[in-house]
């Protein structure tokens, strides 16, 4: 059998049960161990079997029709990541996911912290677009609540002062 | 560069400090963990970026002044036993110790901080503290914290705060803990019911030994579960307030079994004194749990004061790889319990037989000239 990467002989092969389907990789053994499938720490398993590889795989081989996307198949654009590795991991794969996966990542804070918002220490050099950007996100709101209403004259002022925030922001 | 042997050569500073007000409180420490922006977090990124980012964070540690001669290597430079000695030491984690290439540790001389590199989040660091002291644990870390920001670009966002790997670390990014030894506590069956108290107030309790319910050596850690929605300095006061009270219930359950049962006390103590002393063969459980009982001794007045912090560095002393360190050598399990009572042995050689407290029962003997005190 063939590595599903390369034309060498493959020697290491990867079964995963996902969802009720199962999956299997091939791999010889430099690509194995490039991709960390040998690695005896968890995670790079996990990056090998579910991260970059499982696109490299997708298009490397014509999918047989077991290998379907997983889930919703939104990924960060920045690392690859997805909400199935979370569900495996429970951790993130960079800062960007938590942009990508926010409105998943929301109900789940609920239960493991005090409150949604941080009320801490903030870096240095950040403090004043931190407020800057809350102010934004308040006056966000409060626009989005006017045009619901209607109000629109109020909603032209909301987002004049919303785009002088931002200039100020683009000028740093 | 400064030598394993030579780190552990002194023992940290939070073992040799005596501090008589919280003599339930061994040491009290701080965690922040923080990440870079730009590149993934430590589990997910290629096995070359890692060691990128490595290159990164590492000197810009190095660089900070109380890490000046710290000790500091990437964990494939350290065998398994050495980086185990660290876990002992409550200088890495059990998980960091399972890294290799790419991850490091960079621990100051005095071992009051050290910092993991490419850890679950790029950095985790730590600053440690004997006694009840958290404020004074998180200034000293924040200010390390400051000056590495300045060099380094953290992910961090307006409304979650510090970005973490694990979302149970976001915002504050700390965990602010404190060991606690309760053997009074413990003694008197009041245990569950102050350990379940501070667990309903949203602190997490767990022994610091052993699995499940069961403590070793009466060793507890108290810590905040919450990291985001509060400032640190409120965590922080909460928890203080917290361990206070916890140390407090354990100072009044010492006094109440001292003036209700003070023979059972003696009785331990004085049991715990024997065996320590006079034991060729010990496990690690039995040892913890006489030395327990003698630091307790050395709390309620039986013995000396310095006593006690003898007792917290044997804690780490005779734990698996402390022990294999001192011999050199791996050891089997019965050769691990030989070596282990002849540490307990000769260091505490020097320790007189315990005062006694029963004083109450000498007036009924038939003849005081037989009475050894």
């Amino acid at each position: 059998m063939k590595c599903d990467y390369c034309d060498r002989k493959a020697t290491v092969f990867l079964t995963q049960l996902a969802e009720g389907q199962m999956k299997k990789i091939c791999l010889c053994e430099s690509c194995a161990k490039e991709r960390g499938v040998t690695d005896p720490t968890g995670f790079s398993m996990a990056e090998a079997l579910l991260g970059n590889f499982q696109k490299a795989v997708a298009g490397a081989v014509p999918a047989p029709s077991a290998v379907k996307p997983m889930g919703s198949g939104k990924s960060c654009p920045q690392c690859g990541f997805s909400m199935e590795d979370f569900q495996k991991v429970r951790r993130f794969g960079c800062a960007s996911c938590y942009k990508v996966f926010a409105s998943e990542l929301a109900p789940m804070l609920r239960g493991m912290h005090k409150g949604a918002t941080h009320l801490g220490k903030v870096p240095e050099g950040l403090i004043e677009s931190h407020f800057r950007i809350q102010r934004i996100e308040e006056l966000q709101a409060k626009l989005d609540q006017a045009i619901a209403s209607e109000s629109y004259e109020e909603a032209a002022e909301l987002r004049d002062e919303i785009r002088k925030l931002d200039e100020t922001g683009v000028e740093k | 560069m400064m030598r394993f042997s030579t780190l552990l050569k002194h023992p940290a500073d939070w073992m040799i400090a005596t501090d008589e007000a919280n003599s339930a409180v061994i040491t009290s420490r701080i965690r922040l963990a923080r990440n870079l922006r730009n590149y993934p977090f430590p589990g997910w990124v290629k096995k070359s970026e890692r060691a990128a980012i490595l290159d990164i964070i590492r000197p810009a540690v190095e660089d900070l002044p109380p890490m000046k001669d710290a000790f500091s290597r990437e964990l494939s430079e350290l065998s398994s036993m050495q980086k185990q000695v660290l876990v002992e030491r409550h200088l890495i984690s059990r998980e960091h110790a399972a890294r290799t290439d790419g991850s490091g540790a960079v621990i100051e001389r005095r071992q009051s901080f050290s910092i993991m590199l490419n850890e679950e989040d790029h950095l985790r660091m730590q600053s440690i503290r004997p006694g009840l002291r958290l404020t004074e644990a998180y200034e000293a870390l924040n200010d390390l914290d400051s000056q590495l920001e300045e060099k380094l670009d953290y992910a961090f966002d307006p409304q979650l705060g510090y970005l973490t790997t694990c979302p149970t670390n976001l915002g504050t990014g700390m965990r602010a803990s404190a060991m606690l030894h309760l053997p009074a506590l413990v003694l008197s069956d009041q245990i569950g019911q102050v350990l379940q108290a501070v667990n309903k107030i949203g602190l997490a309790v767990r022994g610091l030994y052993g699995e499940g319910t069961e403590s070793l050596g009466n060793l507890y850690q108290i810590s905040n579960q919450s990291t985001l929605g509060e400032r640190e300095d409120a965590i922080i006061s909460r928890l203080e307030r917290v361990i206070s009270q916890v140390a407090s219930h354990e100072q009044n359950a010492r006094q109440k079994l001292m003036e209700d049962d003070p023979d059972m006390v003696s009785d331990k103590i004085g049991r715990a004194y024997g065996v320590l002393r006079h034991a060729y063969l010990i496990d690690s459980k039995e040892a913890l749990n006489h030395l327990s009982l003698l630091r307790l001794g050395g709390n309620l007045g039986f013995f000396p004061k310095e006593t006690v912090t003898v007792c917290d560095s044997l804690l780490m002393d005779i734990q698996q790889a402390h022990l294999q360190l001192h011999a050199g050598m791996k050891l089997s399990p019965e050769h691990r319990d030989a070596i282990r009572a002849e540490i307990l042995r000769s260091r505490l050689q020097s320790l007189d037989s315990p005062i006694n407290f029963s004083s109450k029962h000498k007036t009924l003997l038939p003849d005081e000239g037989n009475n050894l005190d």
